[in-house]
Order: C-alpha cells, then structure tokens, then sequence
C-alpha cells in the first residue's frame, strides 16, 4: 500500500495518520498543500484532522480549493481510495466528493474524548476487519462534527449502506447519529472520530487498528 | 463597485448559536424574541463593472455552502 497524506496550514494529525498507515504496513509521503500532483503509483490519500487555513470562512472551505485538492479528486475519479478524518471529512463535503455538511456541534462545545461507534457496514475496504454492529471506541476532537444533510440525501445513505459508523451515545446532535460515510464506490470514506488515535497500545486503546490493517490488505493485493 | 454578500443557514437547519444568543437575550430580560439566527456578511470591493452574476458565481463556488446556506448578494 502506498499512502499519501496531505499537509494543509494548520492540519495537525498529519504525522499521527503517517505512522498508524506505516504501522499498517505502507510506504506513506507526506504532501503539501501547494503541490498539484500526487506522487506517482498512491493507492489512497489521506486527509488529515486539524484546523486547515484556520478554518476560516467554513471548516474545510479553503483547502477545498487548494491546487492539491483538484488531485486528489482526480484520484477518486479514477476509482482510488481517499479517507478523510475529522477536518479531512469536512474537506471532502466540502468538494463535493461526499454529500452533506458539518455544522456545528449542537451543544456549540469543542467535544474532545473517546466514543462508542457502531460499525454500520463491513462492506468498504476500510471496515471490512469488523463485524458489522462491532462496538468500538475512538476518539473525537471537533468543534464542528454534527452531520447534515436533507432527508432524501440521508435515505438514500442508508439504502445503499453508504453509513460507515454511527455514535451509539450521539455527542454532537449529528442526523440519524452518522459518524462516518461512504461514497457511491465505497472507496472515499469520511468520519468525524480519529481512528489514528486509537491505533498503537500507547494511545489507550487499539480499536482503530483493524481499519488501516483491512486497507493494507485491500491495496497489498490490489 | 463593492458587493455585499448576506450568508445565512438555510430554514430547517438548527443554528445552536442563535438558539444560545436567543436564551442570553432571555436571561438579560429581553422578553419576546422568538427566534434568533445568526450568518455572515461578506463585503467584496470589486473592479468596476463586475456583475451580480459574478458574485452570485463566487457564493456558488467559495462563499456559501449551498447545502447547508442560502445567501443573497446587494450591489452598490
């Protein structure tokens, strides 16, 4: 697997999503902003969590346009796999690459701990080392994690098992209690919680292993 | 010419910050307010000649986020 991850000004859990793909088994280089190319021959692209451009305007709004940004959709045009986590998901609503929005927490809070999700599908290459209805916990650092979208957008995610996670205590007053989505291919998925963060034994907790270890094994093959 | 661009949450959409600007309003004594939303205004200071279409085009791509905002654009 060869992963690449992309560096906004103000991302910050850049390094964290290099070293949980590495320990899953990838050759990871880091991207910047700027660059209009991904390297050559990247099985997935990383969006990580932080704060890019400040969030100024929206959450994601900014990084949505920047020239990298462009590739990566390209990317995903041509079938290749994108994860976004928390500001990174935000950045593909933003693009358009996955429906809805994230508005602000409904309790207006800064929610800054460890979750139960409710894995909804073990039918994407990320979720595929679950059991669908596993329990898991991962934590969430977000101001702005409470999904939107309209009744016919969030049916039309469940009748395509396009929901990757729910919260099973919703935390953030997030519609139908989405945490994570998948897009029509099921090769884009985009979450609010930090699995990167649950991903060695010193983090406290190792339950988002089995995501990036399922992604190795998808894209090893591949 | 500037342009100025009004931002809002669209209808049916919770604002938890108007809603926490609502209950303060009622805390202070300001009986009455029934509702309370919050946006944004953007002010644009544009070459001459730019047209409303123009700025309808920046809110669609950049300014607001159609999906969850409803905007409208003044010239002047």
């Amino acid at each position: 697997m060869r992963a690449a991850v992309v560096v906004f000004p103000g991302s910050n859990c850049d390094r964290d999503l290099a070293v949980a793909f590495k320990a899953a088994g990838a050759e990871v280089e880091m991207v910047w902003h700027k660059d209009s190319a991904l390297p050559q021959g990247i099985d997935i692209v990383g969006i990580p969590g932080g704060f890019s451009y400040g969030d100024y305007l929206r959450c994601g709004a900014i990084a949505a346009q920047s020239p990298i940004v462009k590739s990566v959709r390209e990317h995903a045009d041509r079938g290749g796999y994108v994860m976004g986590i928390c500001n990174g998901f935000q950045v593909l609503t933003e693009t358009g690459m996955l429906p809805g929005a994230l508005l602000r927490n409904a309790g207006l809070k800064y929610i800054c701990k460890t979750v139960g999700l409710k894995v909804e599908t073990s039918n994407s290459d990320f979720t595929n080392g679950y059991n669908a209805g596993d329990v898991i916990d991962i934590p969430i650092a977000h101001h702005d994690g409470n999904y939107f979208a309209d009744s016919e957008t969030i049916a039309r995610l469940q009748g395509e098992d396009r929901v990757a996670f729910t919260y099973t205590d919703n935390p953030n007053g997030a519609i139908a209690d989405i945490a994570g989505i998948l897009s029509d291919n099921r090769r884009v998925l985009g979450m609010m919680p930090h699995p990167e963060r649950a991903a060695d034994a010193g983090h406290g907790g190792t339950d988002g292993q089995a995501l990036f270890r399922a992604l190795a094994g998808a894209l090893t093959t591949a | 010419m500037k342009a100025r661009v009004h931002v809002m949450l669209k209808n049916g959409v919770l604002d938890p910050q108007g809603e926490a600007v609502r209950h303060a309003l009622g805390a202070l004594g300001f009986e009455g307010v029934n509702g309370v939303r919050q946006g944004k205004v953007i002010e644009l200071d544009l070459d001459d000649g730019a047209t409303e279409a123009d700025v309808t085009a920046m809110c669609e791509k950049l300014l607001a986020n159609t999906v969850i905002e409803s905007y409208s654009v003044e010239m002047s």
